[in-house]
């Protein structure tokens, strides 16, 4: 599988991905 | 006392502009321009002229946006850092920050020096830091995206984080 962080694409949505998951997280986890 | 958060925060978001608007500038212009001035072969101009400034300003000013975030959190620093209760959004958000410093301190910079010569390589060496240095580069900017959203909104945005 290609690393997603070769292309700029790749790492904005890696990074939208991230966002998600980390917001889920405190929602769910932290407060 | 009152001041010190006020010039904090102007610190950390002029310094913080600086830091990402370079990290932003290597990924978007620098990395692709290098690619196509390699081909034509005039990238000697921009590793030797243009990537060592960029460099210098880019690293100082994640130190300065890092020791201007700790003072703006101030007494909160520990309660950050724990993702304590009330402060997981700006917690992650200054962990997020935190692991961005270390990465260009500790893997992009080092790697960068190779690449343009500061420090002795081997061309192997030189290519296995070009490697090793995009791809840091890259998670940076990927962890900027989560970062400047928990850092945006994670001490004041009640509607997004339930606070």
């Amino acid at each position: 599988m290609k690393n997603p962080l070769d292309s700029i694409w790749g790492t904005i949505i890696s990074g939208l991905i991230l966002t998600a998951i980390l917001y889920a997280a405190v929602r769910n986890l932290l407060t | 006392m009152d001041l010190v958060p006020v010039l904090a925060r102007w610190l950390h978001f002029l310094a913080g502009i600086l830091w990402v608007g370079l990290l932003y500038y290597f990924n978007f212009v620098q990395i692709p321009a290098l690619k196509a001035a390699t081909a034509d072969g005039t990238a000697a101009g921009i590793t030797k002229h243009v990537a060592p400034r960029a460099l210098l300003y880019f690293r100082w000013a994640a130190v300065v946006t890092w020791l201007a975030g700790a003072a703006l959190l101030g007494a909160s620093f520990g309660a950050a850092f724990t993702l304590a209760k009330g402060y997981a959004g700006i917690g992650i958000g200054a962990w997020l920050g935190t692991i961005m410093l270390a990465n260009v301190w500790g893997i992009i910079w080092p790697n960068q020096q190779k690449i343009l010569g500061m420090s002795p390589a081997t061309d192997e060496a030189k290519n296995k830091a070009r490697r090793v240095a995009l791809l840091a580069s890259r998670a940076n900017m990927m962890l900027s995206i989560p970062m400047l959203f928990f850092m945006a909104g994670g001490l004041t945005h009640k509607a997004a984080f339930g606070l």
